[in-house]
């Protein structure tokens, strides 16, 4: 599971469990429409805190791969900017989407 | 097997102790309140190895069967009239969870005026809710109408209500076979479910359902219904083979020649069954069919037996108001696509424990024997 | 590897349809940060009946049944039952509610659990109103605070009901208050009432923006100021008595600079601000009255 998640697709109710019951996550749900502003982290600014990845509602923020850095993911950050506030040293700012 | 003198309320609770339920939730009311305490004493000396939540209301009782159920357990409880319309939004619940709870439900009259005496419109209430219902007419038939619940609510997933009269049933005594242990453990397997809370394998049940789905998750708890039809008669001739016992959808007696069949459920079935024999004396050609299994409604059943007789009769120990008998209801629909169907006479009598005694039944069969013209309400024995 | 805070195993799948800035989506995905997958939450109508997505899918990552309104508790009691009968004790069998669902509908089911003692842990996210449907007031509303119930020019006019107080009164081995801006705070209590057993009670506060009428960015601004204004203290109950405060501002900041971000108290005059700040420090002090006298209670029995 994760990113790459493929949607359920239910052809007729034969396809259906007797109860509604999950059987995918909501990985499938790409949310990034839902963003006005884009938060973009400065690295070298960035101190490493891990305050962003903490308070993300989503979570949206992960540690990327091979460094361990704090990354967005803009497949499903909605753009609560909740990391450039909290951001103690100012390292996130803010593009407006579709610039 | 031994054979025991006890009331149906501990019928039900023989049942469930015999089916090895796991977990019990319960909230005590007249005229229920023996079940519970009969099980109390069993889960606490240890006869039955199940939780017994005690709650504080019989909602929070549906709930906890429903969160047992969800989660593996073979869950039972017990109410009656007030507490079962308590339960009303949780019975919606456990059906469109796909619940296998078995529940008594002692048939005692609405209030106000406060009554603790017997009446079906608390169950009937509950037709729409999905819950399969049984209603039985002697102590025997409810100890083994519970276990035979959990043996086809198993399979179908689906609820089921077993229902006996207040005080006619529920306290009183009637020589009961209480069936050996191994002898139910070979018929009823545990509990098992695929569809259940597990870390090991995590889903969400019953998250928010756009229309795209909702209809066909409702057609699936319908057919599951149908299947019922079929699985109720099936596993009557299971539990016969055992038991030496068969219980159907439904009851006929001496219906075949019958010219005129009244319609009942319950003692009242018992009772009309005495009337019935004593018309044939007679000379008077006259037959009963007793309904056992009201949801699933058994129509092909029905349809087969009364399409045939001149006359129906239904008698009803409840009333919609503004509609009349609940059954009434039912038997005309089932009639209504039958070609030069029999009249029916739809009486309504015995409400909040009025006595229905064999007089009266046959006072019935004698008055209709005088109309032509099928009724769709006639009170009997009102003070008018 | 990053020294985290916080435990980094991640239960909560982003792609959920919680609002920006949701507070109740944050403390979810907290509280299964501290709980693990051996979980199984029942969630009653409240926003997370939504948050979780669509039929067929789910955002927890631990199962999860939807239950009625009031039924948080009730359900769970049974799933707590069936737990013991079947051997897994081992599962965190966790109700999931709302405030409205808890300080209200729910609180019948809630008495009666934890006056049994049932093995559960009771989560409310308080947001501090039905905002499922559309921010009514709920009980857990706010002295002032403004909702589509209470209407600008009639506002609430009681103060916010002490569901904390009323859990402590049923004895519960341990009841206690948190934030989502205090985060270890959260999960470290989330933790320590999991390995616990009976039944145990947390409510977080969860700012919540559309409901608020606040900014999304501010959730966590708003969430730590309701405990350094003393809105909002954190602290704990063990067994009904012993009281423990867990974050204590050597002073209070005053109440304004909590209230005058949320359009939900714009319209409060100076004397409704004056009257709010006496209440805060009035219960401030009996709290820290409370703390202590729980310290002499060894002495006096």
């Amino acid at each position: 599971m994760g990113k790459e998640e493929k949607k359920i697709i239910f052809k007729s109710v034969n396809d259906l469990p007797p109860m509604a019951m999950s059987l995918g996550t909501m990985w499938v749900n790409k949310t990034a429409s839902w963003r006005n502003l884009r938060p973009i982290i400065d690295y070298d600014k960035c101190i490493d805190c891990m305050i962003c990845w903490k308070y993300c509602p989503e979570p949206a923020i992960y540690l990327r791969d091979p460094d361990e850095r704090v990354a967005i993911d803009y497949d499903y950050c909605k753009g609560c900017l909740i990391c450039v506030e909290e951001c103690p040293v100012d390292a996130i700012y803010t593009e407006e989407e579709g610039k | 097997m031994k054979r025991m003198a006890i009331v149906g309320n501990h019928a039900l609770s023989y049942g469930a102790l015999l089916s090895r339920v796991q977990v019990i939730a319960a909230y005590p009311i007249t005229p229920q309140t023996q079940v519970v305490e009969l099980l109390s004493e069993m889960c606490a000396d240890g006869t039955l190895k199940a939780e017994f939540v005690k709650v504080e209301s019989e909602h929070s009782a549906m709930a906890a069967v429903m969160g047992a159920s969800a989660s593996g357990a073979r869950a039972f409880t017990a109410t009656s009239s007030q507490g079962l319309a308590l339960m009303h939004e949780v019975l919606h619940w456990v059906t469109g969870a796909r619940l296998p709870v078995v529940m008594g439900n002692i048939n005692r009259a609405f209030g106000p005026p406060w009554s603790i005496w017997t009446e079906q419109t608390d169950s009937l209430s509950q037709r729409d809710t999905g819950w399969m219902q049984i209603y039985a007419q002697d102590n025997q038939e409810v100890l083994d109408s519970v276990i035979l619940a959990y043996k086809v609510s198993e399979q179908v997933l689906l609820p089921t209500m077993v229902v006996l009269d207040a005080f006619f049933l529920s306290h009183t005594s009637e020589p009961v076979e209480i069936p050996d242990q191994e002898m139910v453990d070979e018929f009823l397997p545990p509990y098992e479910n695929k569809y259940i809370l597990n870390p090991d394998d995590p889903h969400a049940f019953g998250g928010l359902t756009n229309p795209e789905w909702y209809m066909e998750l409702r057609y699936k708890i319908h057919k599951a219904h149908e299947e019922a039809l079929q699985l109720i008669e099936k596993e009557g001739r299971e539990f016969e083979k055992l038991f030496g016992r068969y219980y159907g959808l439904v009851d006929p007696y001496r219906v075949d020649d019958a010219d005129t069949i009244l319609v009942a459920v319950s003692t009242a079935a018992s009772t009309a069954r005495y009337a019935v024999d004593l018309l044939r004396e007679r000379g008077k050609k006259v037959g009963l069919l007793r309904i056992r299994v009201f949801r699933p409604f058994p129509y092909e059943r029905v349809k087969e037996i009364l399409s045939g007789a001149k006359k129906v009769i239904v008698l009803d120990r409840n009333l919609s108001p503004g509609a009349g008998g609940i059954i009434a209801s039912e038997v005309r629909g089932a009639l209504a696509n039958v070609k030069n169907h029999p009249p029916v006479f739809s009486y309504i009598m015995g409400l909040g424990g009025r006595d229905i005694t064999t007089k009266n039944i046959m006072e019935l069969f004698e008055e209709v024997e005088k109309m032509e013209e099928g009724k769709d309400i006639i009170w009997k024995g009102v003070k008018i | 590897m990053r020294k985290l805070t916080i435990p980094r195993e991640e239960y909560m799948t982003p792609g959920h349809l919680a609002c920006q800035g949701c507070g109740g989506a944050l403390a979810m995905r907290l509280a299964l940060k501290a709980l693990g997958k051996k979980t199984i939450l029942s969630i009653p109508a409240c926003c997370w009946s939504v948050i979780d997505g669509p039929f067929p899918y789910s955002a927890a990552g631990v199962p999860i049944f939807h239950a009625p309104f009031e039924t948080a508790a009730s359900t769970s009691a049974g799933v707590a039952a069936a737990m013991k009968i079947l051997g897994k004790e081992d599962v965190n069998v966790v109700a999931w509610a709302g405030d409205g669902g808890t300080f209200d509908i729910g609180i019948q089911a809630i008495s009666g659990a934890a006056e049994r003692g049932d093995n559960i842990l009771y989560i409310v996210y308080d947001n501090e109103a039905y905002m499922n449907t559309g921010i009514q007031r709920s009980s857990a509303t706010p002295y002032k605070a403004w909702t589509t119930t209470t209407p600008y020019k009639f506002p609430k006019a009681r103060p916010k009901k002490d569901i904390i107080g009323i859990l402590a009164a049923h004895k519960i081995p341990y009841a206690a208050t948190a934030t989502v801006a205090y985060a270890e705070d959260f999960v470290k209590k989330v933790k320590k009432a999991a390995s616990m057993r009976g039944f145990r009670f947390i409510q977080v506060l969860s700012p919540c923006p559309p409901g608020w009428k606040t900014p999304p960015e501010i959730t966590i601004k708003l969430a730590r100021l309701a405990v350094q204004t003393g809105v909002f203290p954190l602290y704990e109950v063990e067994n009904g008595e012993k009281y423990k405060i867990n974050i204590k501002p050597k002073k209070l900041k005053p109440v304004i600079e909590y209230l005058k971000l949320q359009g939900r108290f714009r319209h409060l005059t100076q004397e409704d601000v004056d009257e709010i700040q006496r209440m805060v420090e009035r219960n401030w002090k009996v709290l820290l009255a409370r703390e202590e006298f729980s310290k002499q209670i060894e002495k006096i029995v």
